[in-house]
């Protein structure tokens, strides 16, 4: 049997999920031996049509990439939407929310009306059927391995349901929020006093993992900082956050959203228009 | 002279990072277009800050780019930092002087082995190499992990790092740790040197091109500047870096959707080149060395010479990578507590940053009100500035060819070199403009 051909096409976007496969070195080999890369224009001069397995990076924000996607749909077998911007919108659909005339002004100034995009940045499948997802900014490389191999052998990949708190928790972290200075630190009571009104979500050290997806085994937790949601909202978060995190420091999931919203543009305008 | 029609049509160019075109028209020998397109979509960064939080910045900042996500997450910090007056401690300096170091060899080694190396090898990319040249592309593989090993412990992560943030680092490396990635950085020198010795074996591959240009990097009195300094030109010497936009004067081009930049002169160019026409005398002896094998010295103009501008960089970086550490230690590492974060008073300021990052100087302006909350944000990428610089190259180097009589695949490849030895980051390009391109 014949390995199964590999495209990989990248629109608005970082390129460092390509860059994650670029740096899985000498494993990159053994990913070799399993599927025959045919496009991978960060990487290789090669171009072909002819694909199997199509991964998408970035996101769709002009009529012209939209054009290209549906062409790769029509041509791939598969189409997996690779890392958070052609996943769920990610870190592109910051400026979703904000007005498309400020949004050109800041940038292009005097300029702005030579430019030419959607006034959304939108994640693949809100364009054409995606197939799999692999999450994350940047994705995880494991995940990634995983994925490519459960396709070539026609198995569904295993992604996690389930919110970051739980690989936070088997990882021993201290909870942000019960770091210095955050929700868990300060009474109600007090925090009445230091700011009047304020919520609990005002509060300091603040983290996203109660509603992101898993599948990152925490890694910004562990390395010090806190959950950025890059993973994107984990399904149903209304149901599946982890309300026991929630719960002890007096948050709700409403309020963790509105907190910071780098990542979840996209996925928040779709909860609100179901 | 050629008497018959060339036509090199390259739709998105390979093995760079972002996307672009080459478009050359030529009949009877005289070029009638001759044009370095860029057709990356827009992606709003300056906006995307705006309404934003200072702890949210350079988080933010770093998605411009995957390749220099470091080098964007500290031009970001250090902006931060200069608008809310905040100030690093020495320890905090060295470590991200080495997390640059880091990242500016795994791009480096990246581009010279897996981008430009196969043009040298006459492979279209570098996965034939593991048949053709196993032992040189492990070499390389084993050089690229190193450098991102590093940026692992330094960063938390090399794609989009972790541990850096306003005011130093949530968590530093051990004693232990970094005398063993010192033990590493040591055994690395017979790698690096077969690099070298590949590269050499090669190098008349590079096309004899040169067209005399401006460079611009940061220089410093101190070190072979990459995380801090003043602004140099070959032209018009030494400015702040307060006064970028002096330097950069952006303006926009009806051939291409990204902006241009130009100081002195029609266009200058920035990265690796630029930074050795520029402080070449501050490079560790054993990089002076790999550049003299190539008789590469200031003021070079050829380009091409990019590619070994960037070899005899990783030579520095690891050379002065353990420097770095032999200091720390020597100082004594000063530990801190796990999940730091420092103290920040927040007021209303402006800040402006200079970083070196691979491709050249990349500038992050900010301005924020006294909540700490983002009003207006400004970053100046290196591959933007890099843009007209490609352009003029291109109408100078595409009649050279044509009147030495090439044929148009050997215009195109050498015009496909031109562009990658750039190393050029387009996507990282924040400043792009969407211009309909007239049609022959």
């Amino acid at each position: 049997m014949s390995k199964p051909k590999v495209a990989f096409f990248d629109f608005a976007g970082c390129e460092g999920d390509q860059l994650q496969v670029a740096n899985l070195e000498e494993r990159i080999l053994d990913l070799l031996e399993l599927v025959e890369v045919v496009n991978f224009r960060e990487v290789i001069s090669q171009k072909s049509d002819d694909y199997d397995i199509a991964f998408i990076e970035g996101s769709i924000a002009t009529d012209h990439d939209a054009e290209r996607l549906r062409e790769i749909r029509n041509n791939a077998g598969l189409v997996v939407a690779l890392g958070s911007c052609a996943a769920i919108g990610g870190i592109n659909s910051i400026r979703n929310s904000q007005k498309p005339e400020n949004v050109e002004d800041r940038v292009y100034g005097e300029d702005a009306d030579k430019v030419e995009a959607w006034d959304k940045a939108k994640p693949a499948d809100a364009i054409v059927e995606v197939d799999h997802y692999i999450y994350g900014c940047p994705i995880d490389q494991d995940e990634f391995i995983h994925v490519v191999e459960s396709l070539v052998q026609g198995k569904e990949p295993n992604i996690p349901t389930y919110p970051v708190c739980v690989e936070c928790k088997m990882n021993e972290n201290v909870c942000v929020f019960a770091r210095n200075g955050g929700p868990g630190q300060v009474s109600s009571a007090e925090r009445e006093i230091q700011t009047p009104g304020a919520t609990q979500a005002e509060q300091g050290p603040f983290c996203l993992g109660p509603v992101t997806r898993a599948g990152c085994d925490a890694k910004c937790v562990n390395e010090g900082t806190t959950c950025w949601g890059c993973r994107g909202l984990v399904d149903n978060p209304n149901q599946n956050a982890h309300k026991k995190v929630l719960d002890k420091y007096g948050l709700t999931v409403e309020e963790v959203l509105n907190k910071f919203n780098l990542y979840f543009g996209w996925q928040q305008e779709e909860r609100n228009n179901e | 002279m050629s008497d018959e029609k060339i036509n090199v049509d390259v739709e998105y160019l390979t093995r760079v990072e972002g996307h672009g075109n080459i478009k050359v028209n030529a009949n009877d020998g005289q070029i009638e277009k001759c044009e370095w397109q860029v057709i990356e979509t827009p992606r709003y960064f300056e906006s995307m800050v705006v309404d934003h939080s200072w702890k949210e910045l350079h988080h933010i900042t770093s998605r411009i780019c995957g390749i220099c996500s470091i080098g964007h997450t500290l031009a970001s910090l250090k902006a931060t930092e200069a608008a809310l007056g905040v100030e690093i401690s020495e320890q905090d300096k060295l470590l991200r002087k080495l997390a640059l170091h880091g990242e500016n060899m795994q791009s480096h080694v990246l581009h010279v082995g897996y981008l430009a190396l196969p043009d040298l090898m006459g492979e279209g990319s570098v996965i034939p190499l593991a048949s053709s040249h196993p032992d040189e592309l492990k070499t390389v593989i084993r050089l690229h992990r190193l450098a991102n090993e590093m940026s692992d412990l330094i960063c938390g992560r090399t794609t989009h790092p972790q541990r850096l943030i306003p005011g130093g680092f949530s968590k530093i490396p051990t004693e232990d740790e970094l005398l063993q990635l010192k033990d590493k950085l040591k055994n690395s020198f017979n790698d690096l040197m077969a690099v070298a010795d590949l590269c050499e074996e090669k190098a008349d591959k590079f096309p004899d091109f040169s067209r005399e240009t401006e460079f611009i990097s940061l220089t410093n009195e101190e070190e072979y500047a990459f995380y801090e300094g003043q602004v140099r030109s070959t032209d018009t010497g030494i400015s702040p870096v307060v006064d970028y936009k002096d330097i950069t004067n952006e303006y926009v081009v009806e051939q291409s959707t990204a902006k241009f930049a130009r100081n002195n002169r029609g266009s200058y160019m920035v990265g690796a080149l630029a930074r050795l026409n520029n402080n070449y005398d501050q490079l560790s002896p054993m990089a002076k060395g790999v550049a003299e094998r190539f008789n590469l010295k200031p003021v070079n103009h050829n380009p091409y010479m990019n590619n070994i501008a960037q070899l005899v960089e990783v030579v520095h970086n690891v050379r002065d990578s353990i420097n770095i550490i032999d200091t720390i230690l020597d100082r004594g590492l000063e530990p801190q507590d796990e999940y730091y974060e420092p103290e920040i008073d927040v007021s209303a300021g402006r800040g402006i940053s200079a970083v070196e990052v691979p491709r050249g100087i990349l500038f992050h302006d900010y301005t924020y009100d006294d909540e700490g909350i983002c009003t207006a944000g400004n970053c100046v990428i290196p591959t933007n500035q890099n843009h007209a610089n490609i352009q003029h190259d291109m109408e100078k180097l595409a009649p050279n060819l044509i009147n030495q009589g090439k044929a148009e695949e050997e215009i195109e490849l050498n015009l496909e070199m031109l562009v990658r030895a750039y190393d050029p980051c387009i996507s990282c390009s924040t400043h792009h403009l969407d211009v309909e391109f007239v049609e022959d």
